[in-house]
């Protein structure tokens, strides 16, 4: 227990009498976190290993997924379905779109049931509990890279073998993919904290997030081009759709990766006008970026709700787990 | 002298029972009804108290042994002094480090090896990486699992797995010490090689807490006892009173008798 040659009672080497009395169990919340980054560090590690433990492939297996994904996706949509939609390089348009879907429903999944699924050690380490969402949100980060990585592969193919231009990232684009990316993390954290809680508390919340999260990928313009919405929406609904952070980080990550793909206008739809024409369509929603930046401070704000609210709920969470 | 932990008139309560289903909820079958409310009295809230109004302070290099009956409240008190609950009433206060064996093995991943698994036992208990590294010789060779520490402790055998979670506790360089029941897992050898440790422990100046049955251990280990009867303390101060009033001196019944001399011998062998 002491150190090496350092026989002084613990009292005089630790300067007890300058240590505060503190309740064992305090807390900063989501900020003690990040200072004992060293221990989030090996949680993340220990989920990633133990997922691929005892595999053959391995980390592989990250790469296998989304590869096969992506083969159906450019079959499926790009060459049977895609074709009437007025849209280029559909399968990549797909693709895109999916990295954040996926790492957004990943994250909140398995945040929702992190605290469960931890409970052995909650019920008997004093540990900051808000490391548990967070390490599922940097777990499936983690996750997202091989997609990330076939997603550029597949960017430059087409640059190389289809009819496009050669894909080569822009900063703006690049910037918008970030930005995509952080309004995912921002959102899957704050709700990944409010989630694992509630789940303690009433079980059946997992299975409900389970059904709304199944309909994340239709709420965003990924299977469908974005002026379908903006043509056959009212209005307000429009409003409605495009107040969704997941679809607009699709559409910053598709701003990113598949907008540079394209030849000539991304998309194309029937003239407004009704002559039979097809004209070049928005890709996108207006103010992109303006809409990227705003809901990053909404974001925010929700994850400081979501801290809030899991102080609350924590106090009375490991007797119930 | 510091203090080193005050607990002051701290209560907990717990529910009988937290999750209900909807059937449970609408029609309570009289089965539910009576889980809620054993005694079939009047109608309670269904809770109960684990611990109620408990009071005490330890000072800086105290050595307390916990005692009381099975469901006496000691390892709900073990858990708000280490921080895992909170008080629903009163204030639990601590100063320095805390480190400990309610949690022997928790954290442990089976699918990871004896390495991995002390890394993240270790930082859990709040040690960074250049103390673990230099610690991990003493670790290892203390857990004495040879061969197995680079296999998945899933392969492990119960005694190993215990070993480890024990021998990274012991080396945390805390200042209050936490132990639960200890003796109740290992074979002699081991049981005399942590029984060894925890008396260095105890030598350096930590604050140890120490739950056990034994009254011999208990006598060896403290230099004062808390005992708790249905969630109070219901007597604090001397080893040799306390176990007296627990009735644990061994005039009853043959069999712990016998486990006293045991524990008597184990405990003179250190």
């Amino acid at each position: 227990m002491s150190q090496a040659g350092d026989t002084r009672p613990v009292e005089v080497r630790h300067d007890l009498a300058h240590v505060p009395l503190t309740p064992p169990s305090r807390t900063s919340g989501v900020l003690e976190v990040f200072r004992r980054r060293y221990l989030l560090r090996l949680m993340v590690r220990r989920e990633i290993q133990a997922r691929y433990a005892g595999t053959a492939f391995g980390l592989l297996w990250s790469y296998i997924n989304p590869f096969t994904r992506f083969l159906t996706f450019y079959v499926v949509f790009g060459l049977l379905l895609g074709r009437g939609l007025g849209i280029q390089n559909f399968a990549i348009h797909l693709f895109a779109g999916m990295v954040l879907v996926n790492y957004f429903t990943e994250t909140v999944t398995a945040g929702t049931r992190s605290l469960l699924s931890n409970k052995g050690v909650i019920g008997k380490m004093a540990l900051p509990r808000e490391m548990f969402p967070v390490a599922s949100m940097l777990v499936s980060l983690w996750h997202a890279i091989p997609q990330l990585i076939i997603l550029v592969i597949a960017c430059v193919v087409t640059g190389v073998w289809g009819d496009g231009p050669l894909w080569v990232p822009d900063a703006v684009g690049m910037g918008a993919a970030l930005l995509g990316f952080l309004l995912i993390m921002v959102y899957g954290t704050a709700f990944g904290l409010m989630f694992s809680c509630i789940n303690v508390i009433f079980r059946d919340f997992q299975r409900i997030v389970q059904t709304f999260i199944n309909m994340v990928p239709f709420t965003t313009p990924m299977m469908y081009p974005y002026w379908i919405t903006f043509d056959r929406f009212p209005a307000f609904w429009h409003e409605v759709y495009l107040a969704n952070p997941v679809a607009e980080a699709v559409q910053l990550i598709q701003r990113g990766f598949w907008y540079p793909t394209c030849e000539g206008p991304c998309a194309v739809w029937p003239n407004p006008n009704g002559d039979g024409t097809l004209v070049p369509a928005p890709e996108f929603a207006d103010h992109l970026y303006t809409r990227g930046f705003i809901m990053l401070a909404v974001g925010l704000v929700l994850l400081v709700v979501g801290q809030w609210m899991f102080a609350r709920l924590e106090k009375s969470i490991p007797e119930r787990l | 002298m510091t203090t080193s932990i005050v607990v002051d008139d701290v209560s907990k309560t717990f529910r009988y029972q937290y999750h209900r289903t909807l059937k449970q909820v609408l029609r309570p079958s009289r089965r539910t009804r009576e889980a809620a409310d054993p005694d079939g009295g009047p109608p309670t809230d269904g809770t109960f108290k684990a611990l109620d109004g408990v009071s005490f302070e330890v000072q800086q290099g105290e050595s307390i042994g916990l005692m009381g009956l099975n469901g006496s409240g000691k390892s709900t008190l073990l858990k708000l002094v280490s921080g895992v609950m909170r008080p629903d009433e009163g204030r639990v206060l601590t100063r320095g480090r805390i480190s400990g064996l309610i949690a022997t093995g928790a954290g442990f991943h089976n699918e990871l090896t004896g390495r991995d698994n002390i890394y993240m036992n270790a930082a859990m208990l709040g040690m960074s990486k250049e103390e673990t590294d230099a610690k991990f010789d003493d670790i290892a060779a203390f857990a004495d699992v040879g061969r197995f520490l680079d296999t998945p402790v899933g392969n492990y055998s119960s005694g190993m797995f215990a070993r480890l979670g024990f021998s990274v506790a012991v080396h945390v360089d805390c200042d209050i010490f936490i132990a639960d029941e200890v003796l109740a897992v290992g074979d002699r050898p081991f049981k005399r090689k942590c029984l060894k440790r925890m008396k260095e422990i105890r030598e350096s100046g930590i604050t140890m807490f120490y739950v056990s049955h034994s009254a011999g251990s208990v006598k060896r280990m403290c230099d004062r006892a808390i005992v708790l009867e249905k969630g109070r303390v219901g007597f604090d101060g001397d080893v040799e009173e306390a176990i007296k009033f627990l009735h644990y001196d061994g005039e009853d019944e043959e069999p712990d008798a016998e486990e006293d001399e045991r524990d008597d011998a184990l405990a003179n062998d250190i």
